[in-house]
């Protein structure tokens, strides 16, 4: 599975799973648009550190948090790349 | 100022032949210890107890029996008697022996000396080489109060020496339970530790025998000899006791008592002693090295009932800040050392550091102030998460911790033990649980199976400190 899907597919189990409603996953859907708050993108990223065994945000300092989905895909497939 | 009938440990033991002190390899009748010594000078032979007068002494040795013969030797005697954890870091003795003034130490026939302990003057104590004492030692009244130092259980900064005498450690030992003629108490604390030394004492102070556990024994062996022996009273801590439970011995030991300390006591835990246990009157004390023994509970449910805090009573306790306070004359005097901190508040009050929450007319116990979790601003003790985990038939044991989250700051994660199967069916069960009960950003991101959580020698579970 592509580091894209993997990454869309965690956004829709975690948004299940805290009861948020999530609008469909396109590149520039803004973050703070996505229904999800700060302790989902928490867990999506300890979720996604566990299974690509990858943290961009740790792997770069100065990285800012991305704003929109396709941002936040390609902050991981940069460092997997 | 001494109280009148201040009597030295020897002077309490009594001529009875009935009551005994035992571990693994030895069995000694606490009558034949009035008139004999087991303490030998290192580097020469002859009487060294008297030798001792006004001494502080630093009781080193690897072996707790010689520990126990050690106290009762030179309580009453010793100026100062510092019981020495098997744990503590050789990096810590020079300022162990700095800070307590140590004369002398005493260390076991078998174990090899380290290093710091050669500059004090040296005796051994030798368990079964007791020997009659060349001049007899009376009633064992004391000459001063000899004071006694404990460890805290920190394990990584230097320790922190906590002061007693015998009337603090002594104090707890008036109720019914603690005075038992012919119980015979065991617990998995090593008697060093400040749980451990009240549970030797309430056998030596109130007319009964004692078994000395093993750190290294097989839980299965211990609780074989336990039932050998017949042991009626015992302790442990909550991880102590998770663990007891895993043995297939255990279910044919029956204890009158069953006591646990140290730790939160959750209700499944409670359920489960009390379901093994079942002739068993089952406790939860409240306890710290510093503030001594506060409070016992035996009605079988968590928590205590509020309306401790307002009974009259040798201890008094008070919730401030979140945190449960407890002045009485069980507490320690101080800390040793110059630059110690303050053990108590200028009212006396000793903060213990555990968090309570009022639910209903009772408190419960939350977790230690210093494991929160901080989740974005919003705090999680461990220990409440642990509780609703333990609630599930299937889990022996959980340990939850904070991972780092460069969202949040971190977020809360689970090590589980299984009781039996563990898999995908057992996570998806322990999350829904934790759905239900608690608040969402106190439900793990993350639950893993391990073999097993580890114990510290303190008897607590090691915890990880995010």
């Amino acid at each position: 599975m592509s580091v894209r899907n993997v990454i869309a597919s965690h956004f829709v189990q975690v948004a299940q799973q805290q009861s948020k409603q999530l609008p469909p996953l396109a590149d520039d859907l803004a973050l703070l648009n996505s229904g999800l708050d700060s302790l989902c993108f928490a867990i999506i990223v300890a979720r996604l550190e566990d299974e690509l065994a990858i943290d961009p945000f740790a792997a770069s300092e100065d990285s800012a948090f991305p704003v929109t989905f396709g941002e936040f895909v390609r902050l991981y497939e940069n460092v997997a790349a | 100022m001494l109280p009148p009938d201040a009597t030295a440990l020897r002077g309490r033991l009594g001529t009875s032949g009935r009551r005994f002190l035992t571990d693994a390899a030895l069995r000694i009748s606490l009558g034949d210890l009035a008139d004999a010594t087991s303490l030998v000078a290192a580097d020469g032979d002859g009487e060294t107890c008297d030798e001792l007068t006004g001494a502080s002494v630093l009781v080193a040795t690897s072996d707790q029996l010689a520990t126990v013969l050690t106290l009762i030797e030179l309580d009453g005697v010793a100026s100062r008697l510092v019981l020495c954890p098997p744990d503590l870091a050789q990096a810590h003795l020079p300022f162990v022996i700095a800070t307590a003034g140590i004369d002398a130490v005493v260390v076991d026939r078998a174990a090899p000396v380290r290093d710091a302990l050669r500059g004090p003057r040296r005796l051994i104590c030798d368990p079964a080489g007791l020997m009659p004492r060349l001049t007899p030692s009376g009633p064992g009244r004391t000459q001063a109060p000899t004071e006694w130092v404990l460890f805290t259980s920190g394990t990584t900064s230097r320790p922190k020496m906590v002061l007693h005498d015998f009337a603090s450690l002594a104090a707890p030992i008036s109720s019914a339970t603690a005075i038992e003629q012919g119980a015979v108490w065991s617990t998995f604390y090593d008697i060093r530790r400040y749980g451990g030394l009240t549970i030797l004492l309430r056998a030596l102070l109130g007319g009964g025998s004692m078994v000395l556990s093993d750190a290294a024994e097989k839980v299965d062996d211990f609780f074989l000899r336990a039932a050998r022996d017949g042991v009626t009273h015992i302790s442990g801590t909550p991880s102590h006791w998770r663990r007891a439970l895993m043995s297939e011995a255990a279910r044919r030991f029956a204890p009158n008592y069953v006591r646990l300390s140290g730790e939160v006591a959750d209700q499944p835990l409670l359920d489960r002693l009390q379901a093994v246990f079942r002739g068993a009157n089952v406790a939860h004390a409240f306890a710290s090295t510093e503030a001594g023994v506060a409070f016992s509970i035996a009605d079988g449910m968590e928590g205590f009932p509020a309306r401790l805090l307002d009974e009259p009573g040798p201890v008094e306790l008070r919730v401030e800040d979140g945190s449960l306070r407890i002045r009485s004359r069980r507490a320690a005097l101080r800390y040793l050392g110059d630059d110690a901190p303050r053990l108590a508040g200028d009212d006396g009050f000793v903060d213990t550091g555990d968090m309570v929450e009022l639910r209903g007319d009772r408190y419960r116990f939350v977790g230690r102030r210093e494991g929160i979790i901080n989740i974005g601003g919003l705090k999680v003790h461990p220990e409440e998460v642990e509780a609703v985990i333990n609630t599930h038939e299937g889990v022996r044991m959980s340990r939850v911790f904070g991972r780092k989250s460069p969202i949040t700051g971190a977020i809360v994660v689970a090590d589980v033990v299984a009781a039996a199967a563990e898999g995908d069916s057992l996570r998806s069960d322990i999350l829904t649980l934790c759905r239900d009960r608690l608040a969402r950003h106190k439900v793990p991101v993350a639950i893993r199976f391990v073999p097993s959580l580890d114990i510290l020698p303190t008897g607590k579970l090691a915890r990880r400190i995010a």
